[in-house]
C-alpha cells in the first residue's frame, strides 16, 4: 500500500507542494482522485476497481496508466518508503 | 509605554545582491512593544535605503572596516554621542571581526551588540570549513586554498571538474576547467584578496537555514527556506520555507556544539540521496530573513532583545510555504539629498521629516 508523505500538501485544485523540498507539482483531477485514494489507504486492486466502476476504461489502459503515474510520483520522491 | 531604542544598522545596499539591513530594519520596525529610531550606517552615498521610506531616520557615512578600526570606531563614537545608539547590529561578513573585536569599547560608548566569539568567527570561515566539519561531525564538501596561480594545475590530481572557487568573503563561481579556475582566481583575489578557496562540487539542491543562537546552545530561532529564483550572482530573488527534520537537526546541534550567539546563516546542499553538506556558515541574518518574519519568526526582533540582555524564549514553530519575491523599484530624488550626505556624511531621511 502506497501512501503519499506526510509533509506534502495536496489541494483541491491538484497542486501539490513539497514542504520538506519547496518543489511544487500540478496533478491533473484524475491524478487528484488517485492521490486521495492512496492517502485513504486504498491499495492497487482497489484503486483500479475505483476507476474501472467509475470511468470508461479498460483494466489494461488503467494499470499502465496507474503504473506510469507512480513511477514519477517515485521519481519525484513523493511516496512514504 | 513602548520602549525607546536607537539602532544602528549597517548594510543598507538593498541591490541584486542585497545587504541584509533593510530586511533587518523592516523587522525590528514590526515589533510590538519597541519604539524605534534607526540610524542607518552606510559606506556609498548610492545605497538604496538611505533613501527609502520608513526605513531609516537618519544615515551617517562610516568608512570602511579597512581603513583601520581606530577610524572606524572614532566614527561610531561621534555618532553615538549625538544619537546616543543603544544597539548596533552589524550586517557585512567584512566589517564584523572589527565589531566583535570592538565590542567592549562599543559597551563603554553605551553600544550593545549581540555578536559571535571571535573564535566562532574564524572557525567557520570557508578556508577552514573541512577542519569545522571534523570537529563537529558535518559533512563538508573537500576545499583546498590557493594563494598563488601557479598552484592552479595541481588542482587536477585532487579535483574533478566541475570546482568551486570562492572568496575569502564573497563571490563564488563554477569553474570547469584550469583557464576558468585562473580567470575566476584573479578576479575575486583582486576585489576580495587571498586566498582562494577551491571547493568540490557537490550536486544537488541548495537549502538555506536563519538562524539566531543565544549563545548558551539553545537556538532561539531556525527557519529553513530553498531559493526557488537565483540572480546570475546566486543571490535568492524568490524563496519558500521548508522543513526537513535532518536539515533542522543539524541546525540546532551546531548551535548547540558552538554555543553559537548571534544570527547565522547555514548553506547546505542536500544530495539526492538525502545527505546533507554544509557548503557556507555565514555569521550574521541573511538578507532573506524577512521570510523568517513572514513565517512567524521574528529573528532580528529576537536578536535585538538578546543584546539588550532579555532572556528570549526560542521560537519552534513558522508556517511552512510562507513565500518571498522581489522586486526593483526606481525611487526618485533630489540632488539636495545627496549633496547634503556627500558634503556632511549625514542625511536625514526627508521622507519621514514630510510625514510628521
Amino acid at each position: 500500500m502506497m501512501k503519499i508523505k506526510k509533509n506534502i500538501a495536496v489541494s483541491e485544485s491538484g497542486f501539490v507542494f513539497d514542504a520538506g523540498t519547496g518543489e511544487t507539482y500540478s496533478l491533473n483531477p484524475v491524478g487528484v482522485e488517485i492521490v486521495k485514494l492512496m492517502n485513504e489507504g486504498k491499495n492497487q486492486e482497489e484503486i483500479s476497481n475505483y476507476f474501472l466502476s467509475n470511468y470508461e476504461v479498460s483494466q489494461g489502459i488503467f494499470e499502465s496508466a496507474y503504473f506510469d503515474f507512480v513511477s514519477i510520483l517515485n521519481q519525484y520522491n513523493l511516496i512514504e518508503r | 509605554m513602548k520602549k525607546q531604542l536607537t539602532i544602528a544598522i549597517t548594510g543598507l545596499n538593498n541591490t541584486d545582491n542585497p545587504g541584509p539591513g533593510i530586511p533587518v530594519i523592516r523587522s525590528l520596525r514590526e515589533a510590538k512593544g519597541f519604539d524605534l529610531r534607526i540610524i542607518g550606517l552606510a559606506y556609498e552615498n548610492l545605497e538604496p535605503g538611505i533613501y527609502m521610506e520608513d526605513m531609516v531616520d537618519k544615515t551617517y557615512q562610516i568608512p570602511y572596516p579597512s581603513g583601520g578600526a581606530d577610524v572606524l570606531l572614532e566614527r561610531i563614537q561621534y555618532i553615538t554621542d549625538k544619537e546616543h545608539i543603544d544597539v548596533l547590529i552589524p550586517n557585512f561578513d567584512a566589517e564584523l571581526y572589527t565589531f566583535m573585536k570592538a565590542e567592549k569599547r562599543l559597551l563603554e560608548m553605551g553600544i550593545h551588540t549581540f555578536l559571535p566569539t571571535i573564535e566562532q568567527f574564524e572557525e567557520r570561515h570557508k578556508a577552514v570549513l573541512p577542519k569545522y566539519g571534523e570537529k563537529y561531525g558535518i559533512n563538508v564538501p573537500k576545499s583546498t586554498n590557493l594563494t598563488s596561480v601557479s598552484d592552479i594545475r595541481k588542482l587536477k590530481k585532487e579535483y574533478e571538474f566541475p570546482v568551486l572557487v570562492k572568496g575569502k568573503f564573497y563571490d563564488a563561481h563554477i569553474a570547469y576547467n584550469d583557464e576558468q579556475v585562473t580567470s575566476y582566481f584573479n578576479k575575486i583575489s583582486a576585489k576580495w584578496g587571498l586566498p582562494i578557496i577551491i571547493q568540490e562540487f557537490i550536486k544537488g539542491t541548495e537549502v538555506n537555514v536563519v538562524a539566531l543562537g543565544d549563545g548558551e546552545g539553545n537556538t532561539i530561532g531556525a527557519v529553513g527556506m530553498r531559493k526557488q529564483f537565483i540572480t546570475d550572482k546566486g543571490k535568492a530573488w524568490g524563496g519558500i520555507t521548508i522543513k526537513d527534520d535532518k536539515m533542522m537537526d543539524i541546525t540546532y546541534k551546531l548551535i548547540e556544539q558552538t554555543k553559537w550567539r548571534g544570527g547565522m546563516e547555514l548553506e547546505m546542499i542536500r544530495t539526492n540521496d538525502g545527505k546533507y553538506y554544509m557548503i557556507e556558515i555565514n555569521p550574521r541574518i541573511p538578507a532573506w530573513v524577512y521570510l523568517a518574519v513572514g513565517a512567524g519568526q521574528n529573528i532580528p526582533e529576537a536578536l535585538l532583545r538578546l543584546a539588550m540582555g532579555e532572556k528570549v524564549a526560542p521560537m519552534t514553530s513558522y508556517t511552512l510555504g510562507t513565500m518571498f519575491v522581489r522586486y526593483s523599484f526606481d525611487m526618485i530624488g533630489d540632488i539636495s539629498q545627496f549633496e547634503k550626505l556627500s558634503m556632511t556624511g549625514e542625511l536625514e531621511n526627508i521622507h519621514k521629516k514630510t510625514k510628521q
